[in-house]
């Protein structure tokens, strides 16, 4: 019985100390002379849903665009402070972005598929990294197409354009898309803010499948879809990070008088 | 409320707008068929003067002082050899600048300037590029009038169009699109070979081939390279001298007034030249619409 226990208690320990993926200490990010992110100290841990809550142009998309870099699209982005991803720092010159995003899987607001077959929608990240082999494409593209629970749709008609497809699909064919490239996480810039309620719900429960495998950074306007699916919430305004908890937390007892008043809807 | 919109006032002008409207519309279908008419006339006038003429002898002959032997077949060479020459240089240069401006260069004052000044350039007269053309190709790189200098030359003439038209379809394709493949990992140039080129494609190959039926059909600059319409040898490689189908015309339309046949069969040449641009025109408009996706 004492072995028992004993493993009961260091799982529990487990639970409560977490591997951090992501640690950002002092991030500060402008767009040209607007300050969009100030002082923001932010966590992320491993196998959980992180969810970022906030009102419109309070930093939270920025933020998550920050985790891949892919903020620097934007020509006058220029950043201070620390972002470390696995222990090293991303926001250094030096570090390859390339790496980062085959690491860093992302989904985008709007689905957006390639004018390609479902299947070399899939096969496109493998084969931007160098796989040839069409036994592992099609091994990765089944996978893929399971993982996203999207499979059972499409496996009769792979070779047909992507475009054909709703736009539930299409979002759960990009989920897979970045899953066919095995990331260790997923960033999730408002998923679902352009389908509709059934299709919602579907990527809602493979988000909650997901998170088994990976870490998932999910940023979302609807604060139901947060209370639903994450382990822990952070609550942004104004580019900076007001409080940060588990999401039970969070909407239960909110620390601070600016999270009460945006998750009780008086503003945002 | 109801005191300024009185049916009196409205009525008082309807007539008069209504009026109007027809009158010009009246003067838009005038406009219109002006060119028409005009068009109809040359298209006329050519063809009956010119169809006569065009027979296997007349394509496939040589050129000759007398106007019952005289063929063009040295002046289609030299078109082609020309395109052979335009083509590979405009797209690869052309093509090329587009990418570079639109998708690499940092957007700044410099850039800015660059590309004014190529969009500026697709305005300057042809025969301003023949004098460059003359002066760097022909002089001081000491090629002559052969057919790499005279492409070289039409090459520069119509690149301004090219990189104008591929940054217009570079840009057209959507920026979600490249994301997504910037957010699998890919490299930019990645991204750009497999997402927004193919993507791109049927906008860059309008603006090309409207490019190329310009270089065609151009006889200025190659007037100042000094490129001669009597030329018996046939062209047969990038450094031969070479003829091509608007010199022709050129020439016998100045001397149709000592042989009246040479307007004939200047009449011919205009046809084979407007098929040949047809022909192109048309390959462009198929290859557009094969290519054409949905975003």
């Amino acid at each position: 019985m004492k072995f028992v226990t004993d493993i009961k208690n260091t799982r529990q320990e487990e639970k409560k100390q977490p591997t951090k993926v992501y640690d950002t200490k002092d991030l500060n990010l402008w767009y040209g002379n607007t300050h969009a992110l100030k002082n923001v100290n932010f966590p992320i841990y491993e196998k959980e849903v992180t969810a970022i809550i906030g009102p419109s142009g309070c930093g939270k998309s920025t933020f998550l665009k920050t985790l891949n870099r892919m903020v620097e699209l934007v020509p006058s982005v220029h950043t201070s402070g620390t972002i470390e991803y696995r222990g090293e720092n991303i926001l250094d010159p030096n570090f390859m972005v390339e790496d980062l995003r085959t690491k860093v899987g992302m989904v985008f607001q709007k689905p957006n598929p390639f004018p390609k077959s479902i299947y070399d929608n899939i096969a496109y990240g493998p084969r931007i990294h160098g796989i040839k082999d069409r036994k592992i494409l099609d091994d990765i593209v089944e996978s893929s197409l399971r993982g996203a629970a999207i499979w059972n749709e499409v496996k009769d008609r792979l070779k047909e354009n992507a475009y054909g497809m709703s736009g539930g699909q299409q979002q759960r064919l990009c989920i897979a898309r970045a899953l066919a490239i095995e990331p260790d996480v997923i960033l999730m810039d408002e998923p679902t803010s352009a389908l509709d309620p059934k299709s919602t719900l579907k990527v809602e429960e493979l988000i909650q499948e997901l998170k088994k495998d990976f870490s998932i950074v999910i940023v979302t306007h609807n604060m139901q879809q947060a209370a639903r699916i994450s382990d822990r919430t952070a609550f942004m305004l104004n580019g900076e990070l007001i409080e940060y908890d588990y999401t039970d937390d969070i909407f239960q007892h909110p620390k601070d008088e600016r999270t009460e008043d945006y998750i009780t809807g008086r503003f945002g | 409320m109801a005191t300024h919109m009185t049916s009196e006032r409205i009525q008082k002008r309807m007539k008069r707008r209504v009026a109007l409207n027809k009158g010009l519309s009246g003067v838009f279908l005038l406009a219109t068929t002006f060119g028409v008419f005009v068009l109809g006339v040359l298209f006329y006038q050519i063809i009956t003067e010119g169809i006569p003429y065009i027979n296997l002898d007349f394509l496939t002959g040589k050129l000759s002082t007398n106007a019952e032997r005289a063929g063009i077949m040295g002046a289609i060479l030299g078109t082609l050899w020309l395109m052979a020459v335009v083509i590979p240089v405009t797209i690869i240069l052309g093509v090329g600048t587009a990418i570079y401006n639109e998708l690499y260069a940092k957007q700044g004052k410099l850039q800015t300037i660059i590309q004014t000044n190529i969009a500026n350039l697709s305005g300057v007269p042809s025969i301003v590029y023949g004098i460059l053309g003359m002066t760097i190709f022909a002089n001081l790189l000491n090629l002559g009038s052969v057919v790499l200098a005279g492409g070289l030359t039409m090459s520069l003439l119509v690149l301004p169009i090219v990189i104008v038209s591929s940054q217009e379809a570079l840009r057209a394709v959507p920026s979600y699109l490249s994301e997504a493949s910037i957010g699998l990992g890919a490299t930019k140039w990645q991204t750009i070979k497999n997402i927004i080129l193919p993507a791109a494609l049927p906008g860059i190959l309008t603006g090309s081939i409207l490019a190329l039926s310009r270089a065609i059909g151009e006889t200025a600059p190659l007037v100042v390279l000094g490129i001669p319409a009597l030329l018996l040898p046939f062209p047969g490689g990038l450094f031969d001298r070479f003829t091509v189908l608007p010199m022709q015309i050129y020439y016998w339309t100045l001397d149709a007034s000592l042989v009246e046949e040479y307007q004939f069969l200047a009449s011919a040449t205009i046809i084979v030249l407007l098929v040949m641009l047809f022909i192109l025109n048309g390959t462009a408009i198929v290859i557009r619409n094969k290519f054409q996706r949905r975003y």
